[in-house]
């Protein structure tokens, strides 16, 4: 958990907007900084976090979640933690072997026309039967609101998943987990084009990236610098609030510049990096 | 997991909320040395050297174990498996298993092709069963005259030596010996040798792809490679090379066409190399013929879907052959993504604009307007490795 950044969203372990759906997105960059920073926020505050874990080992995330203060395997045997390894239960769909043990969540790989029905379906029936169980249950701990944090979607692209697949699933997510539960989503989409090209290339994550704009309510995009590759600033990270009022929408903006180091992430304004001053 | 080895001296102060203290006794960490890898010194994780010492310092210190290395291959595909060659000819000096495969030339041909590693103690290895030295009885011939006390010691363990070292040179004008090269283990897919099945496997794969992945799921299980696997064996790396992917031999459009009907085919592949190599003791370095494809959004996604990430281009042919900038090099190399793996930041390059050139000795990667006296007025280092 980065507690500057935690000061930029207004959010702390103990007090945070519920019903959000964050997207966090980049551009030629890596934005998967942002991910361990919820990751570890919501567990700190005591939710229950579902993190569907598409591109990365568990290990990967237990290793950062270390330098941030937060144990993933203790999380995951308390049961405040559901994780999804994706790369692991994919072999057995991709490798197709006589005994096929493992859930169904990744069985988009097998015909990706047919959508991510099975991955919601996953992603439902654990959020559901937790929350139910949490209401009259003797002994068991009293968690907060869920959370489904997804990384990446990109990724389900590149293995053949259509945009309109990825925005339904998306769409019933933000329906099941913040509308009905008053849970936040976080999901983490990533673009590889400039955005002033004409391209038909990059079609597919830039629409996603548009569908998914419209679906949120805060953004977080990060990019390189527009001057060029710095070693000290590592790039800039754009927040949008877009809130829903009556009125209409009321998008705030603010840029800050940010550099990740082994435990954390610093963010500054624009041009007041402690390199450069 | 990408291998992360718990090093000693990490402090864990949320272990478990019975300790009084949070001072950790400094146990033997639980490394397991296997020979021709080291820790890195970030973050702790196995490395492996890529046969390049230059390449391995670009990459952080070398290619960690359970990654893959993505090298876009330049134009005539000379540069590209040269480094492909090195890779392998580093694993048969570190005593590690190969696979290799391709579509266009048989693994074999590739392998007869390494370089021969500049080593005076390079230990032929015998095909006895123990590779190590006991006290033999010495020939007449190696009878010491003067100091003939030390005539019982055993050798010198030369085998360990080499195996100790991290990163080798090689000659590229000489092929490795026979002797060397057979004593290494090597598991070769070629194929034209696997004819497509009749049974429909996947929709989004293409067969070759497939029976690629099958059969790299296999030399894992059954040499025990698996992280899983117990551990009362003793542990190895297994080096994979795989050649020219995406290229049309292994019947991949992705080269032939603007819109490819298999587009998902390669990432998808790739995605399951990235979930075989998680979860055990390999490295794999694959080749792309990235210059043939159009589609530079697909370009990114495969280079997503690979750790590292490294593109040449050689001037041959170009007319930056003869721009005097480059007289000295042979072309340049990109490097398109590092990756970091169990923690937050990566180490970039310094420079950004580097090239290369293939020596008999050496393959160097600098940053060429840096490697003339002047610019020290800026005070970059150089990354020229310099030996």
């Amino acid at each position: 958990m980065f507690t500057e950044l935690n000061s930029i969203l207004n959010s702390t372990p103990d007090s945070f907007t519920q019903g959000e759906f964050i997207l966090v997105s980049d551009r030629r960059s890596d934005a998967s900084f942002l991910i361990h920073h919820f990751l570890s926020l919501y567990l700190r505050a005591r939710c229950r976090v579902w993190f569907l874990g598409l591109v990365q080992s568990f290990n990967h995330y237990s290793a950062v979640s270390q330098r941030l203060g937060v144990s993933l395997a203790q999380a995951k045997e308390k049961g405040q933690l559901v994780f999804l390894e994706g790369l692991k239960e994919s072999l057995s769909v991709l490798i197709p072997q006589e005994t096929n043990t493992g859930s169904q969540a990744m069985d988009f790989l097998r015909d990706p026309a047919v959508g991510l029905k099975s991955l919601y379906e996953f992603v439902r029936s654990s959020v559901s039967s937790s929350s139910g169980r949490d209401e009259g249950a003797d002994g068991a701990e009293e968690w907060g609101p869920p959370v489904l944090l997804v990384d990446d979607l990109s990724v389900l692209l590149s293995l053949g998943v259509s945009v309109g697949a990825v925005l339904d699933f998306s769409h019933y997510c933000r329906a099941t987990v913040c509308s009905q539960l008053q849970g936040n989503v976080v999901m983490l989409a990533r673009c590889d084009g400039e955005e002033e090209e004409d391209d038909e290339d990059d079609e597919g994550s830039e629409r996603l990236l548009k569908g998914l704009t419209h679906q949120c309510s805060l953004t977080l995009h990060v990019q390189g610098l527009p001057t060029g590759y710095c070693r000290d600033i590592h790039g800039q990270v754009e927040v949008c609030w877009r809130r829903r009022q009556g009125d209409g929408q009321h998008a705030q903006k603010k840029v800050f510049q940010y550099k990740v180091h082994d435990k954390g992430a610093s963010f500054f304004a624009r041009g007041t990096s402690s390199a450069v001053l | 997991m990408a291998a992360p080895m718990s090093s000693a001296g990490k402090p864990s102060a949320e272990r478990s909320p019975f300790n009084t203290t949070s001072f950790q006794k400094k146990t033997r960490s639980r490394l397991i040395s296997i020979p021709g890898t080291r820790p890195s010194v970030q973050n702790g994780q196995l490395l492996v050297s890529t046969g390049v010492t230059s390449l391995d310092y670009l990459l952080g210190g070398g290619l960690a174990v359970g990654t893959v290395l993505l090298i876009e291959e330049d134009r005539y595909d000379s540069y590209s498996r040269m480094i492909l060659k090195y890779f392998l000819a580093e694993g048969v000096v570190c005593r590690h298993e190969l696979f290799v495969a391709a579509a266009h030339d048989n693994p074999d041909d590739i392998l007869q092709e390494l370089p021969a590693p500049i080593l005076d103690d390079v230990a032929i290895h015998k095909p006895v069963e123990q590779p190590r030295l006991s006290c033999e009885p010495q020939d007449s011939l190696d009878a010491m005259k003067i100091a003939w006390r030390y005539q019982n010691l055993p050798k010198v363990q030369s085998a360990l030596a080499s195996s100790s070292r991290f990163g080798h040179y090689y000659d590229v004008s000489k092929t490795m010996e026979p002797e060397i090269r057979q004593a290494a283990k090597c598991h070769r897919f070629y194929l034209p040798e696997h004819p497509t099945q009749s049974s429909p496997t996947h929709s989004t794969m293409l067969q070759s792809y497939s029976a690629l992945l099958k059969s790299l799921q296999e030399v894992i299980h059954r040499e025990g490679f698996e992280v899983a696997a117990p551990m009362s064996k003793s542990r190895n790396i297994l080096r994979i090379g795989l050649h020219s992917l995406g290229s049309v031999l292994w019947g991949d459009d992705l080269c032939c066409h603007d819109n490819p009907s298999n587009s998902h085919a390669l990432t998808t592949f790739l995605y399951g190399l990235r979930a075989l190599l998680r979860s055990s003791l390999s490295v794999a370095v694959v080749t792309v013929p990235s210059h043939l494809i159009q589609d530079r959004a697909l370009m990114g996604s495969i280079t997503r879907l690979c750790d590292n990430a490294i593109a040449l281009e050689s001037f041959k042919g170009s007319e930056r052959e003869t721009n005097p900038l480059y007289k000295d090099y042979h072309g340049l190399l990109y490097v398109r993504q590092v990756p970091h793996l169990n923690c937050l930041a990566s180490k970039l390059p310094d420079h950004k604009d580097l090239a290369f050139k293939l020596k008999r000795k050496q393959f160097t990667i600098e940053a060429p307007c840096h490697s003339r006296g002047g610019p020290a007025l800026f005070g970059c280092a150089q990354v020229r490795n310099t030996n």
